[in-house]
C-alpha cells in the first residue's frame, strides 16, 4: 500500500520537475548551450549520492565495488563538469565598455 | 515508507530539497552569460549539501571506501575538466558515458541485493535503468571514440541494420518484461545488460561526424532519464528531481539539432539517421569560379561597412580562431561593423562555435543566432564563409532533389558579395555539391583558413601601417 502510493509522489515529482526543466532550459541561451550540457551533466552525477549510500552499507561484496566504481565515475564528472563550465563561462565577455555588468 | 521519519532523515530530507532549489535555479540562471556564473555556484553548493546529507544517512558503516572513491573520482575529473576547449565534445561524450556508468552499477547491485524481492513497478523501473543506462555507456564511448577520431568518423552501414537493432532492443525488453514477472531469474539480468551494451555501439555505428550534435544530445537525454529512473528505485526524490532536468535538457537540444538538421523527432528517437547521402558526386562538371588572393579580400573587407562571418567546423579544424579575432579587430578598428552568424549545428555539440570564438576573445554579442541575424544579409556588404559547407548551401531552400533540402540555412547568398575560405573545390562532408561557390558575386579564397586569414590580417594592418 504505502510503496504505491510512494510511486505515485515519485511520478508526480517526475512529471513536475520535468515540466520545469522544459520551462527553465527553454530559456537558455543558445549561445550557452554547451555550458549547459556540461552543468546538467554535473547537475545529473547526483546520482552519486545513491553510490555513496551503497559503498557505505556495505552490503555485499559486489555492491561495494560496484557502488565504489559508481562514486568514482560520477565524482569525476561533478568535479570535471563544474571545473570546465566554469571555464567556458569565463571566456564568454561582452564587447560594451562596461563589461562587470552589462545591465540593460 | 512509515508516516513517521526519524529526526536525521528528516536533516537529509531538508538537505536534499534545498540541493532541489538550488539545482533549478543554477539551470534558470545558465539563461543568460550575465547570470550565468551564479548557476554555477548554485550547483556546487546544491552538490555539496547532498553530499554532505548523504554521508549522514545512519546505515554508512564504511567512511574510508567512500573517501578514497571521492578522491580518486576527484582524480580523474581535474583533467577531464582542463581539456581543449576543441575537445569539448569529446569530453561531454564521455562524462556522459561515466554517469551512465554510474547508473547502470547503481542498479545492478541494488537488483542483486533485493533480487527476489522486487514488486512488478519496481523490476520495470530498475529494467529501464540499466537498459538506458547500458547503451549510454557503450553508446557514448562510441561517440567520444569517433570524435577524438580514435575510431572511423565514417557512418558504417549494412544491410537490415535497423532489424538487427530492433531485434536487439525488442530482445532486451522481452527479457525485462520476464524479469518483472519473474524477479528471481538472475541469470538473465546479466545478459540483459550485455545486450543494452551491444545495442549501444549499434546504435552509433552508422553516425557519422555532421550527427554528432543531435547524437550528444540525445545521449545526454537517456542519461538524465536512467538518473530519474534511478531515482524511483531509490525512492530519492532529489535523484528524480536532477534526472528530469536533465533529461528534460537533452531532449530539448535533441530538438533544436533536429529541427536545424532537418530531421524529424521521431527520426532521431530511434536512432535512424545518420544515412548514407547517395546523392551528389554526380555533378562533376567544371563549373567557372571566380577566385581571389589575400590582397583582393583585404581591400573589398576593408571597403564594407558590414561584414558577416559564418565560422563552421572546418574553422576550428584549422584552428583558425584566433586569426579570425584579430580580422574582427582590425576590421573593427576601421570602423567595419563585423558580426557572426551562428548555425545552430555548427561546431560538433550544440553551442560549441560559440564556446570556440568566445575563447578566441570575440565578444559574444557579436555572435548572433541564425534566426536572427538572416534577415540582415541583403543588407550586408561581405559574408566571410570560414569553414562552413552545407550550412549556407541554397540548394536546401531551392532545390527539392537535394538531400539536405528543407534545413534551415544561412542566408549567405543574399550579402553584396560573398567570400568563401575553402582549401579546394572538393565537395563538403556530406558529399553535397555547393551551388554558393558558382554564384556570380562568390569569391573564392583558396587556402587554409588560418593562413589565408592570416593573410588578410596582414595586409589589413600594412596597409594601415604605410
Amino acid at each position: 500500500m504505502s510503496s504505491s502510493s510512494s510511486l505515485i509522489n515519485a511520478l508526480f515529482i517526475f512529471v513536475l520537475a520535468g515540466f520545469i526543466g522544459f520551462e527553465v532550459i527553454r530559456r537558455v541561451s543558445p549561445l550557452l548551450h554547451t555550458p549547459l550540457m556540461s552543468l546538467t551533466n554535473a547537475l545529473d552525477a547526483i546520482a552519486v549520492v545513491g553510490a555513496i549510500v551503497l559503498v557505505g552499507e556495505h552490503k555485499s561484496q559486489l555492491s561495494a565495488i560496484f557502488g565504489f566504481i559508481a562514486v568514482v565515475a560520477a565524482t569525476s564528472n561533478i568535479v570535471g563538469g563544474f571545473i570546465i563550465t566554469d571555464r567556458m563561462l569565463k571566456m564568454f565577455k561582452s564587447s560594451r565598455p562596461a563589461t562587470k555588468t552589462a545591465a540593460k | 515508507m512509515t508516516s513517521e521519519l526519524a529526526g536525521g532523515q528528516v536533516v537529509i530530507e531538508i538537505l536534499y530539497l534545498i540541493a532541489s532549489v538550488l539545482f533549478i535555479l543554477s539551470l534558470k540562471w545558465m539563461s543568460s552569460p550575465t547570470t550565468a556564473r551564479h548557476g554555477i555556484w548554485a550547483g556546487e553548493a546544491g552538490m555539496l549539501l547532498a553530499i554532505c546529507g548523504t554521508l549522514l544517512h545512519h546505515g554508512i558503516i564504511d567512511y574510508k571506501l567512500i573517501a578514497i572513491a571521492l578522491v580518486l573520482g576527484t582524480i580523474i575529473g581535474v583533467p577531464l575538466g582542463r581539456v581543449q576547449m576543441t575537445a569539448v565534445p569529446q569530453r561531454t561524450a564521455l562524462s556522459h558515458a561515466f554517469g551512465a556508468l554510474c547508473v547502470t552499477l547503481v542498479g545492478s547491485a541494488e537488483y542483486y541485493l533485493r533480487a527476489p524481492n522486487i514488486s512488478r513497478f519496481m523490476m520495470s523501473v530498475l529494467a529501464i535503468e540499466v537498459i538506458l543506462g547500458g547503451l549510454t555507456v557503450t553508446g557514448s564511448l562510441m561517440a567520444a571514440g569517433k570524435l577524438q577520431e580514435i575510431l572511423p568518423q565514417r557512418p558504417l552501414t549494412y544491410k537490415g541494420q535497423n532489424f538487427v537493432n530492433f531485434l536487439l532492443l525488442a530482445g532486451a525488453v522481452v527479457i525485462a518484461v520476464w524479469l518483472v514477472v519473474h524477479p528471481d531469474a538472475k541469470t538473465l539480468f546479466p545478459i540483459m545488460i550485455l545486450i543494452a551494451l551491444t545495442f549501444g555501439v549499434l546504435l552509433i555505428i552508422p553516425i557519422g561526424g555532421a550527427d554528432m550534435p543531435t547524437v550528444i544530445s540525445l545521449l545526454n537525454g537517456y542519461a538524465g532519464l536512467s538518473a530519474a529512473a534511478m531515482g524511483f528505485v531509490l525512492d530519492s526524490k532529489l535523484l528524480i528531481i536532477a534526472g528530469a532536468l536533465d533529461g528534460s535538457s537533452g531532449l530539448i537540444l535533441s530538438i533544436i539539432m533536429s529541427k536545424a538538421m532537418n530531421r524529424s523527432f521521431t527520426n532521431v528517437l530511434f536512432g535512424a539517421f545518420g544515412q548514407v547521402l547517395t546523392a551528389g558526386a554526380a555533378a562533376e562538371e567544371a563549373k567557372p569560379v571566380r577566385s581571389a588572393i589575400p590582397e583582393e579580400a583585404a581591400a573589398i573587407l576593408s571597403a564594407a561597412s558590414r561584414v558577416i562571418v559564418i565560422p563552421g567546423y572546418g574553422m576550428a579544424v584549422a584552428q583558425a580562431q584566433h586569426k579570425v579575432r584579430e580580422l574582427y579587430d582590425s576590421l573593427s578598428k576601421r570602423g567595419v561593423d563585423v558580426r557572426f552568424a551562428i548555425h545552430p549545428v555548427a561546431g560538433r555539440m550544440p553551442g560549441h562555435m560559440n564556446v570556440l570564438l568566445a575563447e578566441a576573445d570575440i565578444p559574444y554579442d557579436r555572435l548572433i543566432e541564425m534566426d536572427e541575424i538572416n534577415g540582415d544579409f541583403p543588407q550586408t556588404d561581405v559574408a566571410l564563409v570560414i569553414g562552413a559547407n552545407d550550412v549556407t548551401n541554397p540548394a536546401a531552400r531551392s532545390d527539392s532533389s537535394s538531400p539536405i533540402f528543407g534545413m534551415p540555412i544561412l542566408d549567405v547568398d543574399k550579402a553584396h558579395t560573398v567570400m568563401v575560405i575553402k582549401r579546394s573545390m572538393n565537395p563538403g562532408f556530406a558529399g553535397i555539391d555547393n551551388p554558393l561557390y558558382y554564384l556570380d558575386n562568390t569569391l573564392m579564397l583558396f587556402g587554409d583558413a588560418k593562413a589565408f586569414v592570416g593573410n588578410i590580417v596582414r595586409e589589413l594592418t600594412g596597409g594601415q601601417h604605410s
